[in-house]
């Protein structure tokens, strides 16, 4: 058998990377280790949140499917901080784990050029360095030209639940045994990671009266530019809070040595997130704090199980029987499953090209849980680009490298290969240095152009975007060319908005800064007569103009720093003056521009000048 | 678009004239904002103008500016040098100016780079900037360590600490907007902290600037009619402080003639030459000469004769004197007090011919400059230009975050001013490691699916 891109992997970072690559015409292949658990949500029932709402914007501002598939098959969603700037707003859903799966199984089944097939890769076909194909689990050989893979935690996976630990993958799935060996032997750095996962609860057996109810928002909200929300507000199915009690703690006190991670098992090599500690590691590292909050959260409207954020552990079960009947409103409880921590095998990320082609062998892309990462959102994001960049080496183009100023996706891939990984990778919003730009709103402002140039925004959806930017410079004009002049009225009206009173007349455009003017007030003197998203787009942009234009200045000397290339075949022993912690680090990540080599931690900026001049010298560029 | 440099080009203290060189697009520009007199904007390439360099509205020194653009420059791009007066103190506050008004410092060897790299200088010595580079930057490092005590750089930490708790809650109010349980900073809360340090900022700039004086010394001018006794209180304090007294050959104007060596502190004792040939300030050099003196001083003592009323020219000069530290000095207490005393809220009354009051002077001259506080609690505080121009930066991030608050922005807008102090202040120290708030978002909050 032989196709054009194999991907290896039905995860949110597979499912994208492989209608990415159909999608521009290739023949693809996805290979999952079972059907039933294309894009599967193993983890928490929900889609976005900080940062990852906004990277969910940008996958759909490419042309790629998270935002689409959440959309149908959210059950809530809100706005995140729309009480804060425009710069920190990000989308939320509540994603049912039945209708997302289905209908992303669905998309991928109506795709041409794609092809599903069931079964487990344990080996790579290498030939000279460059990527040939796949060899499965019975020894079937199938080729392509590009490989990507997206095992997600399924590389020589282990359940760990108190003294126990299970070679097996989420769902009791089976792992890939060999891969990793595999590719340790082709020369791969390999690390071992973990997370974990809270208990499911039987809905049916929760006290909700004791809990906080969390409603969604009142307003209606998509992740994608294209889809017009179509459920209703008041069929939102509700999360509820919860804390846990001095009786909880006291429990996991007692018990801490039964759990894997305290001394149940004493072989664990994996290194958890930070930002996903255990429960018992809340309750040890933050001693003095006497109760933490827990979310109870819908799976499904097809089945009852009640998703327990915040209380994930690797406990034996009798304790996390205890454990849950502590909690207020669970006293009788039933744990439909129960909660446990994840070891797997990932490789280290700096063996990646930004592309994220594989530096060791041409053709051979990860995405996904693989370079370290953690979330759907974050798989996504790389399946998309690993997708495009496979797509586009077969086609002889560039690849598509976003960069830290133009969105989430590109500080998520360059962190990775420049900086590597401590433990597994989330996207936080504190990660972008130009955060102000990289926003919930203007996602498709900044790459829906590139995504149509890429070929996965067709002209359809491409007209309505240029629509909306005639619309944006339309009001921006509107405002620009009518002033307000200050009369008795304008000025009581001003004042009655906590303003100040006009001396002489301004364009509306300029009192539109004013941090209490909005468009309502506007509204009063001129007729505007446009979409609310075109209205919030120019509201913000103007509003926050001054801070916007010092973050572009800043981005700009981002954007000349990235223009200066280092040719691939540099060899940095040829220059003496660096110092040699430099060297090795420049050496490893093999940086491609001037940019990225000042990222990289132990490259000082002396080091950097004598690379320059290095450059100069011998490339005859700088 | 490069950053655009600045340094001083010619060795510091050693010549009568200094040059600060500045390179890069935004050198014009740049040095416009800092000159008075002509607007360097319009002035042809390859042209020399007179003019002041300012600091808001107080002149710093007169200077000579050369414009050359690009390309026909060393370094291919815009270049402005500046010609000043040679000290120490004059040239280094011009370049903290520079700095605080959009340059960076140059790194060791960078004019010499750009050079190299815009093409301006042969292949054949690129090796050797390289090797440059590499000697100055492991000097300028060492340099750099042994400038910060560890008592300066952890003052800096200690402030960047609490900024950076700041940071962290409100990073994590953003990242975990569903933790109920977490502390949500609101601008009100935000006030008293930012306040806060901002206050401590200003504290370490002064004192910075204080110990600028310290080692740079003091301008101190003495001024008065004529036999009020300035000459017989320089001898007086020069004898008694048994200082050193040389004929330092400044620039063309300033004259420092007399240094004076006060419990360590360096006086620098300017224009003695009007003071001792002429004895009659006021008069021969006039109301307009003092007042260009006054300009040029850290410290004025005013001299008047208790033997004698006030003139209409010491009314008209003291008056000039309310915004300059100074001392009304009222000599001869040992004679009929026909002076109006009561016109000063404060005076130092000495008698020079009897020796008396001369220690009132002196603690008050250190009072003054608030030096018993700085010597008790640390003397290395930072005095390099770009560690002062970082800190006024970093002040200048925290005045406008205040103002977002005032302005009522969202508490992320605020923030972006919040974070570049903070920043900046790890500029001085070295410290510009982004995972540092990370590390502090997981370490100070409990967070977790």
């Amino acid at each position: 058998m032989k196709y054009e891109i194999i991907v290896v992997g039905g995860g949110h970072a597979g499912c994208e990377a492989a209608l990415a690559s159909a999608r521009k015409g290739h023949k693809t292949l996805l290979i999952t280790g079972n059907i039933k658990n294309i894009a599967d949500m193993p983890c928490n029932p929900s889609i976005g949140g900080s940062a990852k709402g906004i990277v969910v914007r940008e996958i759909d501002a490419l042309g790629g499917e998270m935002g689409i598939n959440a959309d149908k098959g959210q059950i809530q969603i809100k706005m995140l901080n729309s009480g804060k700037g425009p710069a920190v707003q990000a989308l939320r859903a509540q994603a049912d784990k039945v209708v997302y799966p289905k209908e992303m199984l669905k998309t991928l089944e109506n795709t041409e050029n794609l092809e599903i097939l069931e079964s487990m890769v344990e080996d790579l076909i290498v030939e000279n360095n460059k990527i040939k194909g796949v060899v499965l689990h019975n020894g079937d050989e199938i080729f392509g030209e590009a490989v990507i893979l997206t095992t997600g935690t399924y590389l020589k996976a282990d359940i760990l639940v108190g003294d126990t630990r299970r070679r097996e993958g989420p769902h009791g799935e089976k792992p890939s045994m060999h891969l990793s060996e595999n590719l340790e032997k082709l020369g791969f750095k390999i690390v071992r990671l973990k997370t974990g996962t809270p208990q499911r609860i039987d809905k049916k057996t929760i006290d909700f009266s004791k809990a906080k109810e969390e409603k969604g928002d009142d307003k209606y909200l998509s992740f994608s530019y294209d889809i017009k929300p179509n459920y209703n507000i008041e069929d939102q199915i509700s999360c509820h809070l919860i804390y846990t009690t001095e009786e909880t703690h006291n429990i996991i006190r007692k018990n801490l040595n039964k759990s894997s991670m305290y001394g149940g098992l004493d072989d664990i090599k994996g290194v958890g997130p930070r930002y996903c500690p255990s429960i018992e590691d809340k309750v040890v590292r933050f001693s003095d704090k006497e109760k933490h909050q827990l979310f109870l959260e819908p799976e499904s409207v097809y089945y009852d199980d009640i998703y327990l954020q915040g209380f994930s552990t690797s406990m034996p079960y009798d304790i996390q029987e205890e454990m849950v009947h502590s909690l207020p409103g669970l006293e009788h409880a039933k744990i439909l499953k129960y909660a446990y921590a994840i070891e797997y095998d990932a490789i280290y990320p700096t063996q990646l090209k930004q592309s994220l082609e594989t530096k060791l062998i041409e053709g051979l892309f990860t995405a996904g849980q693989i370079n370290g990462t953690s979330g759907y959102e974050e798989a996504a994001c790389q399946g998309l680009i690993a997708g495009i960049n496979a797509s586009l080496k077969l086609e002889g183009k560039e690849p598509l490298i976003l960069k830290r100023n133009e969105a989430y996706i590109g500080v998520l891939i360059d962190d990775l290969v420049t900086k590597g990984i401590r433990d597994p990778y989330r996207l936080l919003t504190s990660r972008a240095e130009y955060r102000l730009l990289l926003r919930n709103d203007n996602a498709d402002l900044r790459l829906r152009e590139i995504g149509y140039s890429i070929g996965l925004i067709n002209e359809d959806r491409y007209q309505k975007f240029v629509d909306k930017k005639n619309k944006i410079n339309e009001l921006k004009e509107l405002l620009q060319n009518n002033k307000i002049t200050p009369t008795k009225d304008v000025n009581d009206l001003l004042i009655s908005y906590g303003s100040a009173i006009l001396k002489d007349g301004i364009t509306f455009y300029n009192l539109l800064k004013r941090p209490e003017i909005d468009i309502n007030f506007i509204r009063n003197f001129i007729n505007i007569d446009f979409d609310n998203d075109i209205i919030e787009e120019v509201e913000i942009s103007i509003k926050y103009e001054g801070y916007i234009k010092k973050a572009e200045k800043e981005a700009e000397k981002l954007v000349n720093l990235e223009n200066k290339k280092i040719p691939s075949d540099i060899n940095y022993d040829e220059i003496h003056n660096i110092a040699s912690e430099a060297k090795q680090k420049l050496k490893e990540v093999k940086p491609t521009s001037i940019a990225q080599a000042l990222r990289i931690s132990g490259v000082n900026p002396a080091d950097i000048s004598i690379l320059m001049v290095y450059l100069k010298k011998e490339y005859n560029r700088g | 678009m490069e950053d655009t440099i600045a340094a001083i080009s010619t060795a510091l203290g050693v010549g009568a004239i200094s040059i600060i060189r500045v390179s890069g697009n935004d050198a014009i520009e740049i040095v416009n904002k800092i000159f008075k007199n002509n607007n360097l904007k319009e002035k042809a390439s390859h042209t020399i103008t007179y003019g002041y360099i300012v600091d808001g509205e107080k002149i710093i020194d007169e200077v000579l500016v050369s414009i050359m653009k690009a390309p026909k420059t060393f370094t291919k791009e815009d270049i402005v040098e500046i010609n000043c007066h040679g000290g120490i103190a004059t040239t280094n506050k011009i370049l903290e100016l520079l700095l605080v008004n959009g340059c960076r410092l140059a790194e060791p060897g960078e004019f010499t780079k750009r050079a190299f790299l815009n093409g301006r200088i042969d292949l054949i010595e690129a090796e050797g900037i390289m090797e440059v580079i590499n000697a100055k930057s492991e000097k300028s490092r060492e340099l750099a360590i042994n400038q910060l005590s560890g008592s300066t750089s952890n003052l800096i930490k200690k402030l960047r600490q609490d900024i950076l708790e700041i940071l962290a809650n409100i990073e994590v109010n953003i990242d975990y907007p569903e933790y109920e349980d977490i502390e949500q900073v609101t601008n009100s809360m935000l006030t008293p902290k930012i306040e806060n340090i901002i206050q401590k900022l200003e504290e370490i700039i002064s004192k910075s600037e204080s110990n600028k004086l310290i080692k740079e010394g003091i301008n101190v001018s003495i001024i008065g009619r004529p036999n009020v006794g300035k000459s017989s209180l320089l001898n007086c304090l020069l004898e008694e402080e048994k200082a050193i007294v040389t004929d330092i050959e400044g620039t063309t104007r300033d004259i420092v003639e007399g240094k004076i060596n006060l419990n360590g502190i360096i006086l620098n004792i300017i224009d003695t030459a009007g003071i001792r040939k002429t004895e009659d300030t006021v008069e021969k050099i006039g109301v307009q000469k003092s007042l260009e003196l006054i300009e040029k001083s850290d410290l004025v003592l005013y001299m008047l004769n208790n033997n004698d009323s006030l003139t209409e020219e010491d009314v008209n000069i003291i008056e000039n004197l309310s915004s300059k530290s100074h001392i009304i000095v009222i000599n001869k207490s040992d004679l009929e007090t026909k002076l109006e005393k009561s016109k000063f809220q404060h005076y130092i009354e000495i008698s020079v011919k009897d020796n008396k009051g001369i220690e009132d002077l002196k603690n008050k001259i250190l009072e003054l400059f608030n030096f018993e506080k700085i010597e008790t609690s640390d003397l290395s505080y930072l005095s390099d230009a770009r560690s002062i121009a970082l800190l006024k930066k970093s002040l200048s991030a925290l005045l406008s975050a205040r103002e977002g608050v005032f302005n009522n922005y969202s508490i992320d807008m605020i923030e972006i001013d919040i974070k570049e102090a903070w920043n900046l202040l790890g500029e001085i120290i070295g410290e510009t490691y982004q995972e540092e708030l990370i590390n502090q978002l997981f370490s100070q909050f409990c967070l977790g699916k």
